[in-house]
């Protein structure tokens, strides 16, 4: 069978905290308009997994290649316009501006990519609408409560029209009803658009929403019980 | 595990008014999606017992253009019994004795691969909660969908810790065997 070939791979990644490791050999690949969730105990490395593929930092050892391009082989220019345009990045903590009104925090992209002010705000009232807080626009993330906030980051993480949202424990912070509406929006929306979405979380509930899950321990994926 | 009690279900269903068997069934397996769907002949059967308990009693019957059908209502006794009912308690579980628990402890005994199954069960866990969830949240689920979703997602998520902990239990006490 001719399996089609991975929007993102990441082959043999290994990664040091100073002397303490955090990836040993771990493998995953994420496919076009795919959702996959990465589980594990913290400690297991989820985070330092999503950080390497997102080209946020480097692997020790490894390669991370995106749509046929090896993230090491990029120049830090072209690798900082990937992540701005291709990738889209959710936090625990929305890691919104604090200063900055929910649509200003949704327009911000698009204005860093060159977008004009009327356009960007524009399309970022849409995404909020999309979202269900288009009526909390004029709000300051203090303002906002959980839910709210990481709706408005997640808004923030499509407006560019990425291929790839890496989100890492985005109901991590929330009760599990904000939660669902935080999931169910992201889930529907990647579909809509068809976004790959890499999504870390430690919660099974969550990683149900996922298309396919690889589990990490100790650093590295645990292999799949192949009974067949 | 203690049987659902249809009869008390039936009772529920008629709280909203009389009805026919043939209504309550469509009710019950509208508002309970997860249940094994009601046999005709068993709402036909607990209805005349409801009668003979007399909980319910016979309205009357109901042609609608169609075939005649026998209509029920609640008596003032059922409407007690069922309060009494939907307030009791369900007594919690003292412990809860499985498959999945049996299996794991029957692998550690005859030196099988307990850390192998669990794997295996997790990934038929998991397949089973991304079922559900595409359930409940597709556009226009309805409440009875949702709720009973959550149940189920909640009660497999339980199993799931449950699998975690004893996962990593089994490597601790591998970790001590070998170095003994």
């Amino acid at each position: 069978m001719n399996r089609p070939v991975p929007l993102l791979t990441a082959g043999g990644l290994t990664k040091a905290h100073g002397r303490t490791p955090a990836l040993r050999g771990a493998s995953v690949e994420l496919h076009t308009g795919e959702i996959l969730a990465v589980t594990g105990a913290s400690g297991s490395g989820k985070s330092t997994l999503l950080h390497c593929l997102a080209g946020i930092v480097r692997p020790d050892e490894g390669s991370v290649t995106y749509d046929g391009r090896r993230l090491a082989d990029l120049p830090e220019q072209r690798l900082s316009e990937l992540r701005r345009t291709e990738f889209g990045v959710v936090f625990q903590f929305g890691q919104l501006i604090p200063e900055l009104t929910a649509l200003d925090n949704v327009a911000l992209p698009l204005l860093l990519a060159g977008t004009d002010r009327a356009r960007a705000r524009a399309l970022a009232g849409e995404w909020l609408e999309r979202f269900g807080v288009r009526g909390q626009q004029d709000l300051r993330p203090g303002e906002m409560s959980g839910g709210q906030a990481q709706r408005t980051a997640l808004a923030r993480a499509l407006v560019t029209g990425p291929r790839v949202v890496f989100a890492d424990e985005p109901t991590g912070a929330l009760d599990s009803l904000s939660g669902e509406q935080v999931m169910t929006a992201l889930v529907h929306t990647a579909r809509e658009s068809g976004t790959a979405v890499l999504l870390i979380t430690h919660d099974a509930q969550v990683a149900a929403y996922a298309d396919r899950e690889v589990q990490l321990r100790d650093g590295a994926v645990v292999p799949l019980e192949v009974t067949a | 595990m203690i049987a659902m009690s249809t009869r008390h279900l039936l009772l529920g269903l008629l709280a909203t008014g009389p009805s026919h068997g043939y209504d309550l069934k469509r009710r019950h397996d509208e508002r309970f999606p997860q249940a094994r769907p009601l046999a005709y002949g068993q709402v036909y059967t607990t209805l005349q017992r409801l009668v003979r308990d007399g909980l319910a009693e016979i309205e009357g019957t109901d042609s609608d253009g169609g075939p005649e059908r026998t209509m029920y209502r609640a008596t003032e006794e059922g409407a007690r019994e069922l309060s009494r009912w939907a307030g009791e308690i369900a007594p919690p579980a003292p412990f809860v004795a499985n498959e999945i628990f049996a299996k794991v402890v029957v692998a550690i005994l005859s030196g099988g691969d307990p850390a192998g199954y669990l794997s295996a069960q997790r990934a038929a866990h998991m397949e089973r909660m991304r079922e559900l969830t595409a359930l409940k949240a597709a556009k226009g689920a309805d409440l009875a969908t949702v709720l009973s979703a959550d149940y189920a997602l909640n009660h497999l998520d339980a199993d799931l810790r449950w699998m975690s902990t004893t996962a990593a239990r089994l490597t601790t006490l591998t970790a001590e065997v070998d170095a003994a």
